[in-house]
């Protein structure tokens, strides 16, 4: 799929786009699709699907626990793809496997690709996949069709994220500050200078994560960037309110967009 | 020695034949760029490694002796046994060596704080009492399940002014305390360094403990030529994340006569799943965690299982990636001992030669205790003792059944 015709297409008719996360396995796979039904409601742009890993280390405590959770429910590499599948079939919106190397590096990048492919996903998130690391990574995903997304982050230097920026496709994910996932970002503090520097290093798209919670958060990002992220917030607002409640934040996000 | 090893690196930063490398979230490269940057710039500067060695004569009494096991050796009939006393080390083990240079480092960059994972306790109270002397905020994640385990470490990490932080995530032991460090760090950074605590995580890492804790296999050698004549036959390690065998064996990596024979925590035996054997045996296969590429105990998808050993330091899903390296190219030979060989080897050497052995180290001793037998007299092995095990009296009095100590804990509770 070519992400970036298709970003640009949606920007059209919206400030920013909306792109939200799934852990699939948690809370249960029947969850996570009534999750994905509400996302198709609130007309999110593009979904994340995370495949859990046991070694989170780029998660805070929320999506730390929840891929542990749906690992000890038993969540197979199988039920994900299959998920994945069924997924990218009924839902319109762009699909984007996030994971950690390890999964992809156990399969082979061929089989990893080959899979990913077949079941319909745009491109594939690995947070702790350096660009030195990918090797065959770059073509086979090429072959298949395939989006590698680049992480930007605030402490690589201007010829890091150049370097970074030249390998990604699709969009470029910029996350807005140090630390982990799931924490609350201050959004006043200088997130134009740094989503400046992130776009001087590509010319894809730029995505905004880490922190983003609520409406006023999509709001401040009017004009930063193309698409904000959100993800551990929405998971939380299931955890505290259930189905209603998560809706609820859909629909701010959703408004937040205009 | 080190070099030698590196020169495998293929032309990719980190590696050691295939394993090793840098695999972190993207915020974490330019602070490890700059730990890279330091410590070449340390390496290279011949003052260096003399200071260092200074802090460790002055600090914790180095260099460690070795000591022949004169009442061993002619109980078990073979060769003659000789062992490397790091449990002589202010702290009681080999973590100090690493801490104390990496302390040291820490002064070149100018931080002000430090974190640190620990396992069975020894690499977190080193930490904090590195920081205790060089004036430094430290914090030291730790295992929910290793914090129940190990108190008195715990006690003495807080008397020393560290914060302890009980990880409660995953299997709430070594390894969830490691990715615990990586959140903080990627948060910290500025004016924090991560002291890892074994030649295991992404580069620099394992290079930068390694290089450290062959202060180990440098006296070795000296001490066995002017104790022995000559070099050691075989030498034996534990190995756990493998920073003292790693060090040791690097004062004997060239000499292709040494035999190396690191052994890891064989638990309830090879063949039950309930051990920590990465090398030994077929449970480990490579994978990609915690920053580095190694042996690991993982499924088949890659999801990490849990391990268990008697010994919290080696209750551990990784290896150092020199290890996995040295075992590849047929340098090394890795053996597992299981817990109840473990704590017979740690009774016979309480008994015959009256060294309270660590019961990490003692798989060391348990492994040299199996094979001495099939070795001629005129043999000499050498063994190092990582750590000492009086201050796991809980742990040791508790594996070991100890009737009275129970009446003790009874008591003490009861009051």
């Amino acid at each position: 799929m070519n992400l970036r015709t298709y970003i640009q297409s949606r920007l059209g008719s919206r400030k920013i786009l909306l792109m939200t996360h799934v852990i699939v396995g948690y809370p249960s796979l029947d969850v996570n699709w009534r999750m994905l039904e509400q996302m198709e409601r609130a007309d999110v742009d593009l979904v994340e699907l995370q495949m859990p890993f046991s070694e989170p280390i780029a998660d805070g405590p929320v999506f730390a626990r929840a891929n542990q959770e749906a690992l000890k429910q038993g969540l197979s590499v199988d039920e994900y793809f299959d998920f994945m599948g069924r997924a990218t079939e009924r839902f319109g919106f762009p699909h984007l496997m996030m994971g950690y190397y390890n999964t992809v590096f156990r399969l082979t990048h061929r089989t990893f690709c080959e899979r990913l492919s077949r079941c319909g996903a745009a491109g594939f998130i690995i947070p702790d996949l350096p660009i030195e690391e990918y090797h065959d990574l770059s073509r086979l995903s090429d072959e298949h069709g395939l989006n590698p997304i680049a992480l930007f982050t605030p402490t690589n230097s201007d010829a890091r994220l150049a370097e970074i920026g030249r390998r990604g496709q699709g969009f470029v994910y910029g996350v807005a500050r140090r630390g982990v996932t799931g924490k609350r970002t201050d959004l006043k503090a200088g997130i134009d200078a740094l989503a400046a520097r992130y776009r001087a290093a590509s010319d894809v798209p730029l995505a905004l994560g880490f922190g983003i919670a609520g409406g006023n958060d999509v709001r401040q990002l009017h004009g930063s960037c193309e698409i904000a992220i959100v993800g551990s917030a929405l998971l939380e607002r299931w955890e505290s309110g259930g189905e209603e409640a998560y809706t609820e934040l859909l629909d701010e996000l959703q408004n937040a967009r205009c | 020695m080190l070099d030698s090893l590196l020169k495998n690196v293929e032309e990719r930063t980190g590696y050691f034949g295939a394993y090793g490398g840098a695999f972190t979230p993207e915020i974490l490269r330019t602070t490890l760029d700059e730990l890279i940057a330091a410590f070449e710039e340390a390496r290279k500067d011949p003052s260096f490694w003399e200071a260092f060695r200074a802090v460790m004569q002055s600090y914790s009494g180095r260099p460690t002796p070795i000591t022949h096991l004169e009442n061993l050796s002619e109980a078990l009939g073979g060769p003659q046994i000789y062992m490397k006393r790091e449990d002589l080390n202010h702290t009681g083990s080999h973590k100090i060596n690493n801490v104390m240079g990496q302390g040291l480092l820490v002064a070149r960059m100018g931080k002000k704080r430090v974190i640190a994972e620990t396992g069975a306790g020894q690499h977190g109270v080193a930490t904090a009492t590195m920081a205790a002397r060089l004036g430094l905020d430290c914090t030291i994640y730790m295992g929910a399940v290793d914090v129940e385990r190990q108190r008195p470490n715990v006690f003495w990490m807080e008397r020393l002014g560290a914060k302890v932080v009980s990880v409660e995530d995953g299997s709430a032991t070594l390894k969830d305390a490691i990715n615990q460090c990586l959140r903080d760090w990627a948060f910290s950074m500025d004016d924090t360094h991560y002291v890892l605590g074994t030649a295991c995580g992404p580069h620099p890492f394992p290079q930068i403990v390694a290089w450290f804790q062959q202060i180990i296999g440098q006296e070795c050698r000296e001490q066995m030529m002017a104790a022995t004549g000559r070099l050691p036959d075989r030498v034996y390690c534990c190995v756990g994340g493998g920073s003292n065998a790693t060090g040791t064996f690097l004062g004997f990596v060239d000499d292709a006569e040494v035999e190396l024979v690191g052994i890891e925590a064989g638990g309830a035996g090879l063949d039950s799943g309930r051990h920590a054997a990465r090398l030994a045996g077929a449970d480990g296969s490579p994978g990609v965690a915690q920053g580095y590429k190694t042996y690991f105990l993982q499924d088949e998808e890659g999801q990490m299982r849990h391990t268990h050993s008697v010994a919290a330091g080696l209750d551990y899903i990784g290896v150092s990636p020199i290890l996995a390296c040295l075992r590849e190219s047929g340098r090394a030979r890795f053996e597992a001992a299981t817990d109840e060989e473990v704590l017979a080897a740690f009774q016979t050497l309480l008994r015959r030669e009256g060294i309270i052995a660590a019961l990490e180290s003692a798989h060391a001793v348990a492994g040299a205790i199996r094979e001495a037998p099939g070795m001629g007299p005129d043999t000499n092995v050498l063994v190092t003792l990582s750590g000492r095990g009086d201050k796991d009296i809980f742990t040791i009095a508790q594996a070991l059944n100890d009737p009275g100590w129970q009446r003790f804990l009874e008591r003490k509770a009861g009051r």
